[in-house]
């Protein structure tokens, strides 16, 4: 479904110039959902911006569903298989747009039709009822406004979801219904995701397998079971593992 | 027994709406003795508000009334904002979530903690220089001349909270109330700033309110923790039994967590419950507890 291979991203010129991130590669198959997991800076959102076509500076090779991408140019049948959601819905949503209104603009865009229909159905699959569709997002609670940022990725039928640190705003409990959302819109419509957080126990619980990254590289790619274990192969995996266990007394 | 620090019963802090008074806090009372307090609880459930109250930081037209809230048996409530500074920073401080919107952008460091420092203990500008490089050797900042001469902006995000926390100490006071320090932190500088602060506790005798929404953390962390819903505790009970809290509430965040341990197909969702505004906070011989185990 996604192939990156020795993917570079750098921001700025020489001597200035930052190599946010260095020889990255990894595939995630058809269905699977894959982490990148790492501490601020790390540089695993700059990979899903690179994807979605939101950072030009960027060299290598990124493939979807077998087409090569190129520069921050996407054609109508990349935005048609992928899709991204962003960590913090207080600021992915228009204020003065409502519900009703972002969704079908989505939808006008991907060129579908009888969108009275599919708003409904949309709103459904996120599980908001009808009545939301004409409010504003200072009506919605933040798990509310994340729902529509996720019917918004889902009007164009993706089957892919670059999901950039999805429940990190939200509080523990709705982080809960958001995480179960997602989990059964991939089981539905057998979603493809990539999924960052900083969260190890949230990965763990939503992927399959994970890259964990470091100062812009990918130290090692290594499947859940392995992350349950506490089994990682380099050393600052396994001190990542320990660390986000929580606070042991020194 | 020891006296507690601070002393608070039935704290209430209420804002004028459209809809009439909303009450964020409604009725808040707990001791605090030389100990790792923690408060727990989701957005909106009113615990960083309760820090504030305590600082004096509500401003009108919210309004803070309390049947009492005494530091070592004296009033601070709805103090005078020119008493209220004489106690802010020198015998209760507070550290913010970001250090980002904390510091001074336009001030070195050095300049900042000493300015800080000399507010509250006078003092020439030597001396306070010299506290303020003892501060920043004292939070674990390896370089402390280099630090004392940089700008906020030239420092990590841990650091800045390191130098937050050493602002705070530099007077030396009795209580440090904590929002949320870690949560703008990677894990692995979290652990750092973490036993930093256990230190002044412990060696300082220093009472720490620790303001988090993560349950798991202040359980490892704290000695005796507080649940908050909807402005009021539901539980108190100590740090290391929260994994057999009694509350529907408590358990309930506890279960909506992830675990890597323990792997589950779907996540319990929290049924919340309208008796949970009003109902009787569950508590445990708390008096009998009261300073921590310290």
């Amino acid at each position: 479904m996604l192939t990156v291979d020795d993917l570079n991203v750098w921001f700025g010129f020489a001597p200035d110039r930052v190599d946010a991130v260095q020889h990255a590669a990894f595939t995630v198959a058809s269905g699977e959902s894959f982490g990148l997991v790492g501490e601020s800076g790390s540089g695993k959102s700059t990979i899903l911006r690179a994807i979605a076509g939101l950072i030009d500076t960027w060299s290598g090779s990124i493939e979807v569903d077998g087409q090569a991408v190129t520069g921050t140019r996407r054609s109508r049948a990349f935005h048609k298989t992928v899709q991204m959601v962003f960590q913090d819905p207080y600021a992915s949503l228009h204020p003065r747009h409502s519900v009703d209104a972002v969704l079908s603009e989505a939808l006008k865009l991907q060129g579908m039709d009888d969108i009275d229909a599919r708003i409904t159905r949309l709103l459904q699959d996120v599980g908001l009822g009808r009545g939301f569709r004409f409010r504003y997002p200072h009506q919605l609670s933040g798990g509310q406004r994340q729902r529509v940022a996720i019917a918004r990725a889902l009007a164009a039928e993706p089957r892919l979801l670059l999901l950039d640190e999805p429940t990190s705003a939200l509080d523990v409990s709705v982080q809960a219904e958001i995480l179960n959302l997602l989990t059964d819109l991939r089981a539905e419509h057998g979603l493809t995701y990539v999924m960052v957080s900083h969260d190890l126990a949230v990965v763990g619980h939503m992927c399959d397998r994970l890259a964990v990254m470091q100062h812009g590289r990918i130290l090692e790619v290594m499947d859940v079971d392995a992350l349950r274990r506490g089994a990682g192969k380099t050393d600052y995996t396994r001190h990542l593992i320990e660390a986000s266990a929580g606070y042991i007394r020194g | 027994m020891n006296a507690p620090l601070l002393s608070v019963r039935d704290l209430r802090v209420a804002f004028p709406t459209r809809q009439g008074m909303f009450e964020a806090v409604r009725g808040v009372s707990f001791d605090l003795g030389r100990e790792r307090l923690g408060v727990v609880g989701e957005s909106g459930s009113g615990k960083s508000m309760t820090g504030r109250a305590i600082l004096g930081l509500v401003r009108p037209p919210g309004r803070v009334t309390a049947r009492r809230m005494d530091l070592h048996g004296q009033p601070i409530l709805n103090l005078s904002e020119r008493k209220m500074r004489k106690i802010r920073g020198s015998r209760i401080s507070m550290v913010m979530q970001d250090p980002k919107f904390s510091l001074n952008p336009v001030m070195t460091i050095g300049d900042q903690i000493i300015e800080a420092y000399r507010l509250h203990a006078g003092g020439p500008k030597g001396a306070g220089r010299a506290k303020a490089l003892e501060m920043l050797e004292a939070v674990q900042i390896r370089d402390p001349e280099r630090v004392m001469g940089a700008y906020p902006h030239e420092v990590s995000g841990g650091m800045g909270q390191r130098i937050m926390i050493a602002m705070m100490l530099a007077p030396d006071p009795e209580i440090l109330i904590a929002d949320e320090p870690t949560s703008a932190l990677d894990v692995s500088v979290r652990t750092e700033v973490l036993n930093i602060m256990d230190r002044l506790v412990r060696d300082r005798g220093m009472g720490l309110i620790f303001i988090s929404h993560d349950l798991n953390l202040v359980a490892q962390f704290c000695d005796r923790v507080l649940i908050m819903y909807a402005g009021r505790i539901v539980e108190t009970l100590a740090a290391k039994d929260l994994h057999a809290a009694r509350h529907p509430y408590t358990q309930g965040l506890l279960n909506s967590l992830p675990r890597l341990d323990a792997p589950v197909e779907r996540l319990p969702v929290l049924q919340r419950q309208d008796t949970w505004r009003d109902g009787d906070p569950i508590t445990e011989s708390l008096e009998t507890e009261l300073p921590g185990g310290l």
